[in-house]
């Protein structure tokens, strides 16, 4: 069981992720962010029940919904948004946007447009960790949709032939995009890593004890040459596939009372419930949180706000090392 | 000097430079077994750590190629025949190609693909492919494509020491072939042409595989009083327009032999290049001899049909000396 303190800080990054994103929501909606941004909210215990077990030198790959993953292995807010928002301060001055945001510095080796595309690149780096010896774990974030990526069922085999440190952490959120899961996805997905003898749990991913639970012995599995493991966190998608969906699609793939039942389920609320059960946080020690939290979230907004747009002439320096392209 | 093999030289680069850097290790299918000589001995000298078989999954290869390098390894993979370049394609097109600018530039992917490529020995639909346009494309991947042992164990050190990700595109058809290649360290750099020959009428561009027939064309030629000048761009990201542009203002006449398929291929994009920067220097329209836009066949006869040749390159620039 974590200890208080560490239920906090999971409570307040939890947090975070959710104003973050309820802001982004509201920068999408006013026209101020140039491109499309996917939502994580009601997921958030996934990301941060994970994280919690790692360090700055484990490394983790995130997907197209990678907010959370970002602020959860201790991105800073502020220079994700300004990313968002196509700033020249923005992690990856303005050159990945929301779906790419990356910080090597924290092991974030990136949010990944490309459904599945982060997976292979855990597994490479969990390669490197193998050869190096020295513990570290890579954590491949991905999503129901990518389960039925061939690169999913190449990655466990390799993973699992080459002992790799490695956790597959797939977070069924219900949806592939606009489809829901079950009408593409044949039998259950623990079972597909099942299948190569890799230890398998399948967790409520809306409780971020139950998912830092799993994650803890799954991490400590990869650090101790135990190999890869697989985790899925079941949980659901809040917001649409992207911002503004509504606008686009013409019928609907999903019911408003399917959502409203899932919102009864809110990491953040139930966690909230827990921590008040147990005395270890009040109401005025949640006002205090919820305090910080949206002061990180408008200093985040105004840093981005006041950067420079990102340098045009960039892209043209950094397509290669040391080579024009 | 000596005289090594082309797969012997490319042989030698990986042997010396994983000798020379530990942090260089090679995957791929079946490489500890050496089907093409290029990985021979590597095994045993460096052990499975550093050189192992994959499974048969270049979706996979290709990804952690990435991943791999971004843990701080120099990452050589080998993807055995071109055609398995599509099969990873995804995460060269759309990672390995993409991630330095999308990271911002936090992100260096030093990755060597070794793959052969080329036509000629009845492999094939699919084992014949020459894909470098569709990763000339892509804009964030060196491609190599060395014609002589020589160049090709200078490119590929020069590969494998730097920052960026690089194509060595393998000439399947050159592998026995030998020359002389200099006893003592060194690299060939990117974006260097070699002007293999002088000639005052005709600039022929060569690439890769090509640059052997169209020496023998120039000889001939030569013989007949047509002075053909042979460019081998060596590497075609980057690109040694330079070279290319200085010397069609001095003959005014470019042919480009080029093996991939003729539509948006290297030899297409070349003779744009002449036409937008040297066109007042043309005295006759730029012409390709490449491949047509059909898969490879199989049998001998059909494949020859397609292949450019000796002829087909003399006759192009006989058509621009005395149209």
């Amino acid at each position: 069981m974590p200890t208080t303190e560490q239920l906090l800080s999971m409570y307040e990054r939890m947090l975070l992720i959710r104003r973050m994103e309820e802001r982004l929501s509201a920068d999408y909606a006013a026209g101020k962010l140039p491109g499309a941004v996917h939502l994580y909210i009601g997921q958030e215990a996934v990301a941060v029940g994970v994280c919690a077990q790692l360090t700055d030198r484990d490394w983790i790959t995130s997907t197209h919904r990678g907010h959370g993953h970002f602020l959860a292995k201790g991105g800073d807010p502020k220079a994700m948004m300004a990313e968002i928002w196509g700033k020249r301060t923005g992690i990856c001055r303005g050159m990945g946007g929301s779906m790419h945001v990356a910080d090597l510095s924290k092991g974030i080796l990136g949010a990944n447009g490309i459904v599945a595309g982060g997976i292979a690149i855990a597994t490479g780096a969990a390669f490197g960790a193998r050869l190096d010896g020295d513990g570290r774990v890579a954590v491949a974030f991905f999503g129901d949709g990518a389960a039925n990526q061939g690169v999913f069922m190449e990655t466990l085999n390799v993973s699992t032939l080459w002992g790799l440190p490695v956790v597959f952490l797939c977070e069924y959120n219900h949806f592939c995009e606009f489809t829901p899961s079950e009408t593409v996805t044949a039998g259950q997905i623990s079972d597909r890593a099942r299948a190569f003898g890799m230890p398998c749990a399948v967790v409520d991913g809306n409780d971020v004890v139950e998912v830092w639970r799993a994650a803890g012995e799954a991490v400590e599995r990869a650090r101790g040459g135990g190999g890869p493991s697989f985790i899925e966190a079941k949980t659901y998608r809040i917001q649409g596939h992207l911002e503004a969906e509504a606008v686009i699609l013409d019928g609907k793939y999903r019911e408003e009372a399917e959502i409203e039942e899932w919102r009864r389920r809110d990491p953040i609320d139930r966690l909230r419930e827990h921590l008040s059960a147990a005395g270890a946080c009040d109401d005025d020690g949640f006002a205090e949180i919820e305090s910080r939290v949206s002061g990180a979230v408008e200093e985040a907004a105004a840093f981005a706000a006041e950067g420079e747009p990102a340098d045009p002439e960039l892209a043209f320096d950094l397509m290669f090392v040391g080579q024009r392209p | 000097m000596a005289r090594r093999r082309y797969i012997q030289a490319i042989n030698d680069a990986l042997l010396e430079e994983m000798d020379r850097d530990p942090k260089v290790i090679l995957f791929g299918e079946d490489v500890e077994l050496a089907i093409f000589g290029d990985t021979r001995g590597l095994l045993d000298r460096f052990g499975r750590d550093r050189i192992r078989n994959t499974p048969i999954c270049e979706a996979t290869l290709t990804g952690m190629a990435v991943g791999a390098a971004a843990a701080g390894y120099r990452v050589v993979l080998h993807m055995m025949f071109s055609n398995f370049v599509y099969t990873g394609f995804d995460a060269i097109a759309n990672q390995m190609a993409k991630l330095r600018l999308m990271t911002g530039g936090q992100l260096n992917l030093p990755i060597t693909v070794l793959a052969g490529y080329g036509a000629g020995r009845s492999t094939g639909a699919q084992h014949s492919d020459t894909p470098y346009p569709l990763l000339m494309n892509l804009g964030g991947v060196n491609v190599l494509t060395p014609s002589t042992p020589a160049d090709a164990k200078g490119l590929l050190k020069q590969a494998i020491r730097g920052e960026n990700p690089s194509f060595f595109l393998e000439a399947s058809g050159r592998g026995a072939e030998s020359g002389e290649v200099p006893d003592e360290d060194y690299t060939v750099p990117f974006g260097q042409a070699a002007v293999l020959r002088e000639g005052r009428d005709v600039t022929v561009v060569a690439i890769g595989h090509m640059v052997k027939p169209v020496l023998g064309v120039a000889d001939e030629l030569a013989e007949r009083g047509v002075g053909v000048e042979v460019i081998d761009p060596r590497t075609l990201v980057p690109l040694d327009e330079e070279s290319i542009l200085r010397s069609v203002e001095r003959t005014g006449r470019l042919v480009v032999v080029d093996e991939a398929r003729d539509r948006c291929g290297a030899a297409s994009h070349i003779a744009a290049v002449v036409a937008d920067r040297a066109f007042p220097a043309l005295k006759a329209p730029v012409k390709r001899v490449s491949v047509p836009n059909v898969a490879m066949p199989y049998a001998p006869s059909a494949e020859s049909r397609v292949l450019p040749d000796a002829d087909g390159v003399s006759k192009a620039v006989l058509g621009l000396v005395a149209p």
